[in-house]
């Protein structure tokens, strides 16, 4: 597997601390004895929420905080589209891509935004602050176009909109919506 | 028509997302009025009474689903809301918790308390993790007032309810994939039978509804079924919120009655106030990407003339050939300037990466789909293909795991059937329709 050698890399920078591992017990907690898989989830949106993304050592010491295989979070991870198994920017746009959004003008704004960021769908800036990725329908179709970062939806965009939101960023104004 | 609300009808109460101002506007009334007055078997009947279907798409009576809930004795029951709201068109879910979450709360006890629940799920997707930090503050007032815990209202009925995200999986708003996904697990539809009645979360008889079904709930109780039943026409009964959105001058979420005229919903100064930009209507998928495509001359008036209303029976009027259906109530309607092969294109590019993959025929079949589509969209496609795709729809249609499959397919029918030409007309055109839509030269904000 390709993933194994960044494992090397990143071994150190992804492990938890006390106090996420406290809520990822307190998320466990959350379901019956001997169901507490079902936390997987919500774990995991933890640890990205962390480190930006799911390295393999996070989602190994998830498999041990629930007292699974590794093999099992793999299973998971891999099946969600919200969880990032690269490393990908500080900020990650997820733009909405779906027919209500593209009626709407969608591939022309993912198309402005690659230009003004410099970047292609999937890549990174330079700087590492921004990942531009496309998503699937996001419960939003009425305020589109629009885009997903970091729990918080940014809505009716337009090229002008999307130049401000870029420098709020950039200035890190804009905090988590959640999480 | 009247315009009654039941779901949204305090949305303009300041401060309503509070425990405070819903319950001086009536909330939890319901609830108490149930647990006090009423046994589980009389809110299932008064369920029953008021026609209510599943707001999730498939339209199935809720009380009756209720009513197929296996009970034996030593193993729990369990209720869980779907609050995955992924079908594409559809927000009115997100809506209605953002706003109101204590509705969605007070439903879900109710509900529980109807079925013999002592504990209960929301399974929201996981992009709406705002929707559910609002939710859980709601959860966290209602336990605070002791409306969830022990003993609620003093009537020996014990409930606790929580709430999960899922991570971004369209499939996961299927009933049986999102049993899995709250077990922890891959999205991957179960075949039924067994149903989730028998042997759904963790093999206990389980009942999934839609969020919307569940707020219903708490008008049903607090008026009786009959009076909810004399909301709507027929079989379709009480109130519906519709998403609209597309090429509409007003977008948005919108509680109609059900019975509501197509033509008033689309350019009523109430509702959608017509098409954007002056623009004329080409066509409108009424209930969500997975019903089919209605083009403009069905859509405000049936085959056969008729008006048409929004209710299960009028959209479904003509079946497959001049129909189509309420389903989620995603409203999502074209202005004249959109290519229907490229919206066809793009939402069957939608299921592509959607399925799971369990089943070769929607899997390979939607992806195979995706290529004829998107070969046809660019110019490069042979008059064949048109053919092609109506011999893989029908390899797809009824021989997979869940309804994916059909949802996948049933569009790309519909659009060949009402938009042939358009189709042809991509393969005719080969040059035009790479620089540009059928109809609409497209307008590229980079230079
Ligand atoms: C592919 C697929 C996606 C679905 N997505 C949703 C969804 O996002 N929300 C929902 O409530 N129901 C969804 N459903 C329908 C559910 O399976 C189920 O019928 C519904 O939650 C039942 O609730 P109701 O009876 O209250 O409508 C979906 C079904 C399929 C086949
Ligand atoms: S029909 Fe598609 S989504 Fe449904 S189980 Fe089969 S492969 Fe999965
Ligand atoms: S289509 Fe973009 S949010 Fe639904």
């Amino acid at each position: 597997m390709k993933e194994s050698k960044k494992v090397v890399t990143t071994e150190g920078t992804t492990q938890f601390s006390a106090e996420l591992i406290a809520k990822m017990e307190e998320a466990k907690n959350c379901f019956p004895e001997g169901k507490e898989k079902s936390a997987i989830l919500k774990i995991l949106h933890l640890a990205q929420a962390e480190f930006g993304w799911l390295s393999v050592h996070s989602m190994d010491q998830i498999a041990e905080i629930l007292r699974v295989e590794p093999i099992e979070v793999y299973e998971v991870a891999t099946f969600y589209t919200m969880f990032h198994l690269e490393p990908v920017g500080k900020y990650v746009f997820e733009v909405c891509r779906t027919g209500p959004c593209m009626l709407v003008g969608s591939d022309q704004l993912i198309e402005y935004i690659g230009h003004k960021l410099n970047i292609g769908i999937g890549e990174t800036t330079k700087d590492g602050l921004f990942t531009l990725k496309t998503a699937e329908c996001l419960g939003g179709c009425g305020y589109g176009p629009l885009l997903q970062c970091r729990h918080r939806f940014h809505e009716h965009l337009t090229p002008e909109k999307i130049d401000s939101l870029i420098e709020q960023y950039q200035r890190g104004e804009i905090k988590p919506g959640a999480l | 028509m009247t315009n009654r609300k039941l779901l949204l009808e305090h949305l303009d109460v300041p401060g309503i997302q509070g425990i405070d101002a819903y319950v001086k506007h009536g909330g939890y009334a319901s609830l108490k009025k149930a647990l006090q007055k009423m046994s589980p078997d009389e809110v299932v009947e008064e369920v029953k009474k008021s026609g209510l279907r599943g707001r999730g798409g498939a339209g199935f009576p809720t009380g009756l689903k209720w009513s197929f809930l296996a009970k034996p004795e030593g193993i729990p029951r369990y209720l869980v809301c779907n609050a995955d709201e992924s079908e594409p068109g559809t927000f009115k879910d997100r809506y209605l918790m953002e706003k109101i979450p204590h509705l969605l709360v007070e439903g879900m006890i109710l509900s529980s308390y109807a079925l013999g629940a002592k504990t209960s799920y929301i399974y929201i997707r996981g992009e709406f993790m705002y929707v559910l930090e609002i939710l859980q503050n709601a959860i966290n007032e209602a336990y605070a007032k002791g409306y969830l815990g022990k003993n609620i209202f003093g009537s020996g009925f014990d409930h606790d309810l929580v709430i999960t995200p899922g991570g971004g999986a369209y499939i996961c708003g299927e009933e049986t994939a999102l049993l899995e996904s709250l077990e922890g697990k891959r999205g991957n539809p179960r075949i039924k039978p067994p149903f989730p009645a028998v042997k759904g979360l963790w093999a206990s008889p389980t009942v999934v509804n839609n969020v919307e079904s569940i707020a219903a709930v708490v008008p049903i109780v607090r008026d009786g079924g009959d009076a909810y039943a004399s909301i709507g026409i027929g079989k379709s009964t009480g109130t519906k919120l519709v998403s609209a959105c597309g090429n509409l001058e007003r977008p948005g979420v919108y509680e109609i009655e059900l019975g509501l005229s197509v033509e008033e919903f689309i350019y009523g100064d109430n509702y959608c106030r017509g098409i954007a930009k002056g623009k004329k209507l080409k066509a409108c998928v009424p209930g969500g990407s997975s019903v089919p495509i209605l083009p403009h001359h069905l859509v405000t008036k049936t085959a056969a003339g008729e008006q048409r209303l929004m209710t299960y029976e009028s959209l479904a009027d003509g079946g497959f050939q001049s129909g189509s259906m309420l389903g989620s109530g995603g409203f999502i309607v074209f202005d004249e300037d959109q290519c229907i092969v490229r919206n066809t294109w793009n939402f069957t590019r939608f299921y592509a990466h959607e399925s799971c993959g369990q089943c070769s025929p929607c899997r390979e079949g939607t992806g195979w789909m995706e290529k004829v589509l998107h070969r046809l969209e660019t110019g490069k496609g042979h008059l064949r293909d048109i053919d092609l795709l109506a011999d893989i729809n029908k390899k797809i249609e009824g021989n997979t795991i869940c309804p994916l499959g059909d949802a996948a397919a049933w569009p790309v029918a519909a659009a060949i059937r009402h938009f042939r030409d358009e189709f042809e007309w991509h393969v005719t055109h080969p040059e035009e329709a790479q620089i540009r839509n059928y109809g609409l030269i497209q307008q590229p904000l980079v230079a």
